[in-house]
């Protein structure tokens, strides 16, 4: 374990820059979650040209829709859902300084283009091992969209939340 | 409410819980097996974090996966049984009242206008089944980072087993390193379209890890494990070993013309747990 390196919310593109696929970091920092619908909303609001209540610049948006918070707890269960759902909503975020992206599986080819052009990351979170990922958040908080219940944009701090870098900032790929 | 009225109730409150807080003992078995067994370092720790997920859902009850699924109910009715569109409103009910009380993911929604999602929507078959003693229910809650991996091929009679097992193989490589592998995975053949697909859920819902009493079943299932684990993708995606721990055929007689196949994949929390009730 003494081997991984801890990344904090620090993470910026200098760092991003010498991260390598395959490699295992420990996150602590804040989270944005954000879905399908979050990012088809995200999409239209950009269309239309308004003020977009989240600001991409700086940030770490995690694939994720947690259950519901049982009580007591900072969280419920809250695994990385499919990335490559959001494949072909990803570059207003990347254009407006997205930093870096957290869920499972493949990126499209065009979504690995995107990553090394705007110098982004996408890490991988273990998938399927939401009631483990929930340990290491430390707070929940509504962002917007709450009408989308679980597909809402949530702030979670995290601490030593475990990561593998899935496509670093040169486009390149853990999975063949 | 009935006394029996009330059994059913408790028995319905354990099963969401039972479903979605503990993982099935036949799986952790296989999972643990694996485990034990995997050499590479990537993607034995992924299957040591699938049992530490395990440990900590159990221990915190919180939910195995975020992804509480779409709860699907299979009630297998027996003999002399009372059953009426009563009981399986109850049973709807209960699954969805128990997802709100266990802090569980409201996962449904209207398919085309896709608001508010909700917990009402739980899905059920029922089927009437002679060798049932009572009415077995069984829940089933299926997340759809898997079931969008669900592949139906209606191929020509004169099909060969080659060809059927490449789709299969294939359908698997298809669902990649996304639908969170080790894969369980179920196949339906013969039937109709809907049958095929139903055969292959309704073949992960009881235990993976026994033979299957169909000889010729159980020799392609083996089969077609190998080529599976051959594809490398494993844990994760981080290669290995372990693509899929388990596949589970059941087949139905089919028409002349052709030849159904349905293949369902579960990621490595397949969740399922069952009950027995008379009434």
């Amino acid at each position: 374990m003494s081997k991984i390196k801890k990344i904090s919310n620090l993470l910026d593109k200098k760092v991003i820059k010498k991260l390598k696929p395959g490699e295992e970091i420990l996150f602590s920092g804040k989270f944005y979650t954000a879905r399908d619908q979050a990012h088809q909303k995200i999409k239209e609001i950009i269309k239309q040209e308004k003020k977009l209540p989240f600001n991409p610049e700086g940030k770490v948006v995690y694939y994720c829709g947690p259950t519901d918070t049982p009580l007591g707890k900072s969280i419920g269960s809250c695994g990385p859902t499919t990335s490559s759902r959001m494949d072909l909503f990803i570059e207003p975020l990347l254009k407006r300084g997205l930093l870096a992206m957290v869920g499972k599986g493949r990126r499209s080819p065009a979504a690995k283009a995107l990553i090394k052009k705007y110098g982004a990351v996408y890490f991988l979170a273990p998938s399927g091992c939401g009631a483990m990922l929930s340990q290491f958040v430390l707070s929940k908080k509504l962002i917007c969209f709450p009408e989308l219940g679980p597909e809402a944009i949530y702030q979670l701090k995290v601490e030593n939340f475990p990561l593998i870098v899935g496509v670093d900032s040169a486009g390149r790929s853990i999975y063949k | 409410m009935n006394k029996k009225q009330k059994e059913l109730r408790e028995k319905i409150k354990k099963l969401v819980k039972e479903a979605n807080f503990s993982l099935r003992v036949d799986l952790k078995k296989l999972i643990s097996d694996a485990f034990s067994r995997e050499t590479k370092k990537m993607p034995r720790q992924a299957l040591g974090w699938i049992l530490d997920n395990a440990e900590t859902a159990k221990k915190n009850k919180v939910a195995l996966c975020q992804d509480t699924g779409l709860p699907i109910v299979f009630i297998e009715a027996g003999r002399k049984q009372e059953i009426d569109s009563s009981l399986i409103n109850t049973i709807k009910k209960e699954v969805s009242r128990g997802y709100k009380d266990n802090y569980l993911r409201r996962s449904i929604v209207d398919p085309l206008l896709r608001r508010k999602p909700k917990y009402q929507g739980v899905i059920s078959h029922l089927q009437f089944l002679p060798k049932v003693k009572g009415i077995r229910i069984t829940l089933f809650p299926k997340g759809f980072g898997s079931e969008n991996k669900t592949q139906l091929k209606m191929f020509n009679p004169t099909a060969n087993i080659n060809q059927i097992e490449d789709f299969i193989v294939d359908a698997v490589k298809k669902a990649g390193p996304e639908s969170c592998p080790p894969f369980f995975v179920g196949v339906g053949i013969g039937g109709t379209s809907d049958q095929a697909l139903f055969l292959a859920k309704k073949a992960l819902i009881n235990r993976v890890d026994l033979v299957n009493p169909d000889k010729y079943l159980n020799t392609l299932e083996k089969r077609i494990l190998k080529k599976i684990n051959k594809l490398k993708i494993g844990p994760m995606g981080f290669g290995g070993k372990f693509t899929a721990l388990a596949v589970k055929i059941k087949k139905c007689p089919t028409h002349i013309a052709g030849l159904p196949v349905g293949v369902n994949i579960s990621c490595h929390a397949l969740r399922s747990a069952s009950t027995v009730i008379k009434l």
